[in-house]
């Protein structure tokens, strides 16, 4: 069936704002989408709240709106743009939901839009629990005796009908929001209460709980005449009971035999058919492991995590082959962009093993739990190729960038066998770490599994690993003595399984250079194998990487064109976000365009970098030294971009030297003193730039003395972190004792920073430098004040309160800094303003997470800019004028986006230490427009009940009063703790007093169960007792849905926002004509 | 102990001794499936011939009662890695065991993908595995060069008729080498199938007035199978519905006169789609065949093409034009391999009742 020429303009929903359960994946989706879209000559409006996207460029849509992702937005957008179709399946369950919304109230209908690429009747089918089950029942596919239930009373009543455990499941929610499983009556009360308050329905669906059952997971396309594929099977290697995307997942799966895989195959197939599904979809197995018994756990009618996922594991485009679906083409008319001589129409055989690891973020919220459910709670992950599974396993545990690098990372050595076992019983993050461990102490593969429900194929390949770090263990002795090393053969085994070097020198003894050179006399090096979709049948011509020892290689060398490397920055994680995937992808484009052979090294399966077709050659690879080294010994390159890609690229700078490969824009000893506390407070001397007061100690007695002489408030953090992590203030000696042990537990070997913390308005600017001249699109101002990660505070541009003379001083600093550091490339610089004061507070001398940001509010390219500039060219040749650009004339709103609600126990309050996972855009011309917008993006709509909680800390309480005043205005009613409720009074505003938590109710915590509050602002004291006080509150209040505030200044630009601005008339901002 | 496969390109792999430790030579022919590792092995269709597994990981679920004959058939098999322990709830023993007990020389531990890559390039080659290291290459050479896979289905096909019971119509199974699923497949739906040896005359078959006639899959070069050829012909000329499948659609193309041809490297594995050229419909077919029907060479009156390979436009089936015979190249049996064209025996069903 040929395209639909009907279809002339298409709106792509994106997925707004990175949460934990909607990530990278839907803007590597979306942009594989659009362009898709584009190459069929349609024209693509897109819509996204997110800036960091590479989907929300301009040269990716025709037109694009960095909007909120609301019912009002879209309707407003369509009556705008006029598209004739709405595409909502590449922009995950956000964009799904709009869409089912957008239909179900008669908008599409009334305007005669279509949505494309599945219907509303298949939606509602795969997403009501109710339809869901009764069309599974229909065709005979199995569900998990299950019922949904709309109240709590039910849901008991259900439950022990069917027997506890259960698990419960609220429809319409990201990455199972809320849900759980529950073991007794309590629990599963608890979970319910929650799950039916999250759930857009109220529905909660109750399950038997196949929990230890294999979780089998299949891709499948579908185009409209009916023919269905499948892309691929996954195996999750942890069963049924943990989310899948927490789970360590291999492709394809492992344990099933011909008749389980067809069996899933064939009913996966039936599903998609009877679904009626156009385009991609995901369905979720739980298979009993000791008969054929299976249930249907989930569908998902769109693309999604794991297909992003599958696209990867074998090479198959199911993102771009889903639009060009949408348009009506059957499978058989799209061609395997791979091979580019077979079609869409045929399934990937692997002639590889595929591993994932989630990247949880236990390291960046120390109290949360780590333990893992059907609640996901990771950011981001890690995907490895090899061609056996021990060595994709150790691939991908190095590519976790969590200092581990084998299953010897995290000792449970000093556990008794007793503590190890109750220790596996616990589901976490380190559970394959543990299985090891029992594994080196004897504990056979039965006990381990009869507790893990891990399959035993997966435990002896474990074992596998646990066997040759002891052989080369044994080899230590012989090293020790100088009678020898380590025969080839081990050598070559141990690399098979992909020991780096680095653990192969620290089990035997040897020099790691010696392991290396070792393994050279011997031969072995790393061989490079083709993702080809088709296991070699056919010639392919992509050159989409991965390594393997003891193979041929099949990576040529290419000459002629200059050529070079640009490093990834690796798993999504908080501090370091899909922000470096838009500079990485942007800075190979830039490249390319100059005439350079790009090679992109990336490790993250859900970003457009890893796309076969955004470098000219793409290596699957762990960004460690030993496996770039590998890269650059057959590929030679004429330089390395490690400017692009965050802390992930810049870390092996020093490495990439040492291979010989020159670092092209600014230097490494550079970047170095941009870190080096002691250089680049002689550089800042030079350039007579002030910066906070502060020193460099190691000790917490020479912290206190140091603290002392500056006077409290101080700043406290670890040297060489990402995104603020370990950074307390202190107010005192208590303070300092307690940081300081913190810091020394997660990074010992480093010095510690103590600074004079000034509260002033925190400033932020990104430049790019050609090593004379910069140039600086626009200064940006965070409404929060210096305390709070520049990450996690809502940024402005441009800046409102800055005097012409403070933009000025910025300017020069900012030029004298990139001289100084002779910066060739991107700077970003933070500076505190007090008065009329400017103080330095951090440089970075490279790409940062405001660039996207940046880059598109004010339409200036800084990626390519500065990607021209590392090439050799001078600002002056690139068309724009030196210095500070001038400002537009309207405004954007960058706004941090949480996840809080996914992870338990975590704390919510704000401080130096970084904890968003995305942000999203408010642009408008009017700063309050702006600022609404912003905070809708992020999911704060209101009012709603108009009931508010206030309860500051001391020195909020003026600031307080003419906030509460300005809510009352608008309708709010106040309730207040004692203190705050008192100061209100005093000021003129009504207030009701309740109870704090720990007093008799009613309180504080009845008010947020009561589901009544619209909005909680908390800010709690300064110092230790930070994040202690009123955490179960703003716990309590974050997990069951109601929005949080701990700063006093997000309060008052909130109210802001709210006063003057109607949701129904929003000014729609096309960011591509900028 | 160490093994080394040598191909007649003087090529030479080397790697770990598996199964027996006999030395073979065979023509080597790679598979895709990355699951049914036992179906493949017990697939006569692979007799006179060695298999490569392009998925590299093989025996993790070990033996499981899914063999598709009595015996493994394949003179020898290649692996990149056999897993040393078997895990699945229908697990009777390991993948190894199997292969000493079935007498079959194979090698592991040598990159399959090269040497996929290879025959993908060359086509098709002879090769030797061996575990003597002293061997000496003019010696081999020529040997392998001189290889002929032969008369294979007088090797593979049973030697006394039987009958799997059933209560529907009444179907004659030639067995070329058939895959055990083909004759489940139509119990599943009922029918009473008589199971004869190749070399079965078509008079004795018609004499026992089948209401159909199914024609199996199995090894070797189509054009060799001379006798069998002139049989099918007779059986063509009756109403008797007809269905077959692999070298059996071939050996019916030849009958009428069509001719087969050997392709570079063969299709074997569960990823190929095929195309109804009636329906427009794309199925994903399991594949095992080296040789193909040359469509231009049919008398386009004698039958008309019903499925093409999508990926590189072979003849994948035929519809014989006025007659109920319908054959495809491709496997609706699957076992390993996709299930999605199994709708085909029930095409063969709704014939047979058509014709009563």
């Amino acid at each position: 069936m040929p395209k639909n020429n009907e279809i002339k303009k298409v709106l792509v929903i994106g997925s707004g704002p990175i949460v934990i359960g909607q990530a990278a994946e839907f803007d590597y989706a979306g942009t594989q989408a659009c362009r898709s879209l584009k190459e069929e000559g349609l024209e693509v409006v897109l819509l996204n709240s997110n800036p960091a996207t590479i989907m929300t460029d301009k040269d990716i849509a025709d037109k694009v709106y960095i909007e909120p992702l609301t019912v009002e937005v879209v309707e407003q957008l369509i009556l705008k743009e006029r598209p004739d179709s709405v595409l909502p399946t590449l922009g995950g369950q956000a964009a799904l939901n709009l869409a089912m919304e957008l239909e179900e109230n008669g908008f599409l209908g009334r305007n005669h839009v279509r949505l494309i690429g599945t219907t509303a009747e298949t939606i509602k089918k795969a997403e009501d629990r109710l339809e869901f089950k009764s069309t599974m029942e229909k065709i005979g596919e199995p569900c998990a005796a299950s019922l949904v239930v709309e109240s709590v009373e039910d849901g008991v009543k259900f439950a022990e009908s069917i027997g506890y455990p259960v698990v419960l499941r609220p429809a319409y929610t990201l990455g199972g929001s809320g849900g759980g499983i529950a073991h007794n009556r309590h629990q599963l009360m608890e979970i319910l209460e929650n799950g039916l308050r999250l759930s857009r329905v109220g529905q909660v669906l109750v399950e038997r709980c196949i929990a230890g059952w294999k979780e089998i997971e299949y891709e499948v396309m579908r185009d409209a005449a009916g023919n269905c594929i499948t892309v691929c099977n996954m195996e999750n290697i942890d069963p049924v009971g943990v989310h899948t995307g927490d789970s360590i997942v291999v492709a394809p799966s492992q344990t099933l035999g011909d008749k389980e895989y067809q069996m899933l195959r064939t009913s996966a197939l039936n599903i998609i058919s009877e679904l009626n599904i156009t385009g991609g979809c995901n369905v979720q197995y739980a298979l009993h492991p000791d008969t054929f018994e299976y249930c249907v756990i989930e569908v998902n009618p769109r693309v999604s995590r794991s297909s992003a996922l599958a696209s990867k594991a074998t090479g198959y485009p199911i993102a771009k082959v889903a639009a060009k679906i949408a348009l009506g083409y059957t499978l058989d008319e799209i061609k395997n962009a791979v091979t580019k001589k077979t079609y869409a129409s045929f399934e990937p055989m692997l002639d590889y093993c595929v591993v994932k690891i989630p990247r949880l973020p236990f390291d960046k919220f120390i109290s949360a739990k780590r333990t893992l459910t059907t609640q996901m709670k990771a950011t981001g992950e890690v995907m490895s190729i090899c061609d056996n599974f021990e060595g994709a396993l150790m691939k991908a545990i190095r590519s976790l960038e969590q200092h581990v690098d084998s299953l010897l990372s995290y000792d449970f050595s000093r556990l008794t066998r007793e503590d190890l076992l109750e220790e596996l019983k616990r589901v976490d993050d380190q559970r394959i770490w543990k299985i090891a461990e029992a594994v080196r102490r004897g504990i056979s593969y039965k006990i381990i599994h009869d507790i893990t429900k891990i399959d035993i194929w997966f435990i002896d390949k474990i074992a596998v690993l646990v066997e040759m770090e002891q052989a080369l263990k044994a080899c230590a002795p012989r090293v020790a003595s100088g009678r020898g090393g380590i025969d080839a053969g081990l050598l070559k085994e141990a690399k098979r399984l992909e020991f780096p070097d680095h653990v192969i020198a620290s089990l035997t003894g040897l020099e790691e250079r010696k392991v290396h050179d070792l393994r050279h006399e011997y031969g072995i090096r790393a061989a490079y194998k083709m993702v080809d979709t088709c296991a070699a049948e056919f010639a392919a011509e992509t050159p989409y990487y991965y390594s393997v020892f003891g193979s041929e290689n099949e990576a040529e060398k290419t000459e002629g064109r200059k050529k070079v490397l640009v490093l990834g920055s690796g798993p999504i994680r908080i501090g370091q976000g899909i922000e470096f995937d838009f500079c990485s992808v942007h800075c190979t484009w830039a490249f390319a365009k100059e005439g350079y052979e790009t090679i992109i090294v990336n490790n993250n399966p859900e970003t457009v970098s890893t796309d076969f077709d955004i470098a000219d050659k793409l290596y699957f690879e762990p960004l460690t030294p030993e496996d770039v080294e590998s890269i650059v010994d057959i590929e030679k390159p004429d330089g390395a971009v490690v400017q692009f890609g965050g802390q992930t690229a810049i870390k092996l700078t020093e490495a990439l030297m040492k291979m010989g490969v020159p670092i092209l824009g600014t230097k490494a000893e550079d970047v170095d003193a941009a870190e080096d506390r002691e250089l680049f407070d002689r550089i800042l001397e030079e350039c007579q730039i002030p910066r906070p007061k502060g020193d460099t100690v190691y000790t917490a007695e020479e912290a206190k003395k140091v603290a002392n002489r500056l006077g409290y408030p101080v700043l406290v953090r670890p040297s060489y972190v990402l995104g603020g992590q370990g950074m307390q203030i202190a107010i005192n000696d208590h303070d300092i004792d307690e940081f300081i042990g913190i810091i020394n537990r997660i990074a010992q070997d480093h010095p510690i920073l103590v600074d004079k913390y000034l509260q002033g308005k925190e400033i932020e600017v990104d430049a790019v430098c050609d090593g004379e001249e910069i140039l600086i699109p626009g200064i940006m101002e965070h409404i929060e004040r210096a305390g709070i990660h520049s990450g996690d505070s809502i940024s402005v541009y441009p800046a409102q309160s800055l005097t012409e003379k403070t933009k000025q001083t910025i300017e020069e600093y900012t030029r004298r800094l990139a001289r100084s550091l002779h910066v060739i490339g991107l700077i970003n610089i933070q500076f505190i303003v007090c008065g009329e004061e400017v103080y330095v507070i951090e440089v970075n001398p490279r790409s940062s997470r405001t660039v996207p940001y940046i880059s598109k509010v004010t339409g200036i390219p800084i990626v390519p800019l500065a990607a021209k500039v590392i090439i050799g060219h001078k600002i002056a040749e690139l068309g724009y004028t030196k210095g500070l650009q001038p400002e537009a004339d309207y405004f954007a709103v960058k706004m941090p986006v949480f996840s809080f609600e996914k992870i338990r126990d975590a704390d919510i309050s704000l401080g130096p230490e970084m904890k968003s996972t995305g942000e999203c855009l408010g642009i408008a011309k009017t700063f309050d427009e702006a600022l609404y917008k912003a905070f809708l993006g992020a999911g704060i709509k209101l009012p709603k009940f108009n009931n508010m909680i206030l309860t500051v800390r001391d020195e909020d309480k003026p600031q307080a009063v003419e906030i509460g005043r300005r809510f009352e205005k608008i309708g709010y009613r106040i309730f207040a703790t004692a203190g705050t409720a008192q100061a209100l009074k005093k000021g003129g505003v009504k207030a009701i007093a309740v109870n704090k938590i720990e007093q008799e109710t009613p309180n504080l915590m009845d008010l947020i169960l009561g589901h009544k509050i619209d909005l909680v602002i908390d800010t709690p004291p300064q110092g230790a007792e930070h994040g202690k006080d009123g955490f179960v509150i703003r716990r309590n209040a974050v997990e069951t849905g109601v929005n949080v505030l701990t700063a006093i200044d997000t309060a008052e630009a909130l109210i802001t926002s709210l006063e003057n601005t109607d949701i129904q008339k929003l000014t729609l901002v096309n960011i591509a004509e900028i | 102990m160490k093994a080394f496969l040598i191909l007649e390109d003087g090529t030479v792999f080397e790697g770990t001794s598996i199964g027996s430790a006999r030395d073979m030579i065979s023509e080597i022919v790679f598979n895709t499936s990355m699951t049914g590792y036992l179906e493949v092995l017990t697939d006569p269709s692979y007799a006179g011939q060695a298999v490569v597994m392009t998925y590299p990981l093989i025996g993790n679920y070990g033996v499981t009662p899914d063999m598709e004959s009595e015996k493994a058939w394949p003179d020898g098999y290649i692996v990149r890695e056999l897993s040393r322990v078997a895990s699945n709830f229908r697990c009777e023993g390991e993948l190894e065991e199997f292969l000493v007990k079935q007498d079959i020389p194979g090698i592991a531990g040598i990159d399959t993908r090269a040497l996929t890559k290879l025959l993908r390039e060359k086509g098709t080659m002879n090769g030797m595995i061996t575990t003597n290291a002293n061997f000496s290459l003019e010696e081999v050479l020529p040997a392998l060069q001189a290889y002929k896979v032969g008369d294979v289905v007088s090797k593979v096909t049973c030697t006394d008729t039987y009958i799997l019971e059933g209560k529907g119509p009444r179907v004659a199974l030639m067995d070329f080498g058939a895959k055990k699923n083909i004759a489940r497949s139509l119990n599943q739906r009922g029918c009473h199938v008589t199971v004869y040896p190749a070399d079965t005359a078509a008079e004795e078959i018609i004499q026992s007035k089948p209401d159909g006639i199914m024609l199996s899959n199995g090894p070797g070069d189509p054009q060799s199978c001379t006798s069998i050829i002139k049989e099918i012909k007779k059986l063509s000329d009756t109403t008797i519905p007809i269905f077959a499948i692999c070298l059996g659609h071939q050996l019916m193309a030849l009958a009428h006169g069509a001719k087969t041809y050997k392709l570079k490297y063969g299709h074997r594995g569960g990823n190929h789609p095929v195309k109804d050229l009636q329906s427009g419909r794309v199925y994903i077919s399991s594949q095992n065949h080296g040789y193909a029907v040359d469509y231009s060479t049919m008398d386009p009156a004698a039958a008309q093409e019903a499925f093409v390979n999508v990926n590189d436009g072979t003849n994948e089936g035929l519809t014989y034009t006025g007659k109920h015979i319908f054959t495809v190249q491709f496997h609706p049996e699957a076992c390993p391999g996709p299930q999605d064209s199994g709708y085909l025996f029930d095409r063969f069903m709704d014939m047979m009742k058509g014709a009563e």
